[in-house]
């Protein structure tokens, strides 16, 4: 897995958790920080990417490894 | 707000625990994603915005609910009726719901609110049930239908649940 800034625990988590507590956690950063995201939601795969392509924050990477999803997001600047 | 930014406006008219869920679900998932949202509350829907949400679910009327040890399938629709039957069901449901991560309805009530997701309240349907504002959230605004128009009729996007 590539570089990141922060990192974001989701968990556990069900829709809609994983990308609310994303989106506030961006909210947090500095536009071109990147945030890791691990999450268990099955459908956190396709929400991050949909997340991704609506609101420019870049998806720079999805994959699974170990059991949990893990994505890279890097704020819009 | 610019003038290309996305708008959702939901009509929210039941107020069980179940239906509780699409408006504040899809009213704070829009929100995280650029959208102006506005929430509309009306008759059994106020059940929503009260400071201490007491909402229940039932199985009577609604044969799709997948109940504990199949009792849908076999357990006599007359005796769902059974004084308790209704509390029990909603304890079941909200440790399922706790078990399997799904967000408390407080807590995307409150993270609607954050993203300023706008709610208002029927104010016909207030003085219809003898309500209240007292018994309401603090950051609700009262309207009619009039007012719903104004901004569902500029929406992208327009949910009736």
């Amino acid at each position: 897995m590539a570089d990141f800034d922060e990192e974001l625990d989701a968990s556990g988590l069900n829709c809609p958790l994983p990308i609310l507590r994303a989106k506030k956690a961006l909210g947090k950063m500095e536009g071109g920080k990147v945030l890791h995201i691990i999450a268990t939601d099955p459908g956190s795969v396709k929400d991050f990417e949909s997340f991704s392509n609506q609101t420019g924050n870049e998806l720079l990477e999805s994959k699974e490894e170990g059991g949990k999803f893990h994505f890279l997001i890097k704020k819009k600047t | 707000m610019s003038d290309d930014t996305k708008k959702l406006a939901i009509i929210a008219t039941k107020g069980s625990l179940d239906w509780a869920y699409p408006p504040f679900i899809l009213a704070s998932t829009a929100a995280a994603l650029g959208y102006e949202v506005q929430i509309f509350f009306t008759f059994y829907g106020l059940q929503l915005l009260r400071k201490k949400l007491a909402l229940e679910v039932t199985p009577l009327g609604n044969p799709g609910m997948p109940m504990p040890m199949n009792m849908d399938k076999w357990f006599p629709t007359f005796l769902l009726a059974a004084p308790g039957m209704q509390s029990m069901m909603t304890s079941m449901m909200k440790k399922k719901m706790k078990e399997k991560g799904v967000a408390s309805l407080e807590e995307l009530r409150d993270l609607c609110l954050e993203a300023d997701v706008k709610f208002v309240a029927c104010q016909m349907t207030v003085d219809l049930f003898d309500m209240e504002r007292s018994e309401f959230i603090e950051d609700v605004e009262y309207a009619g239908a009039a007012a719903f128009f104004e901004f569902a009729g500029d929406s992208d996007i327009c949910l009736y649940v």
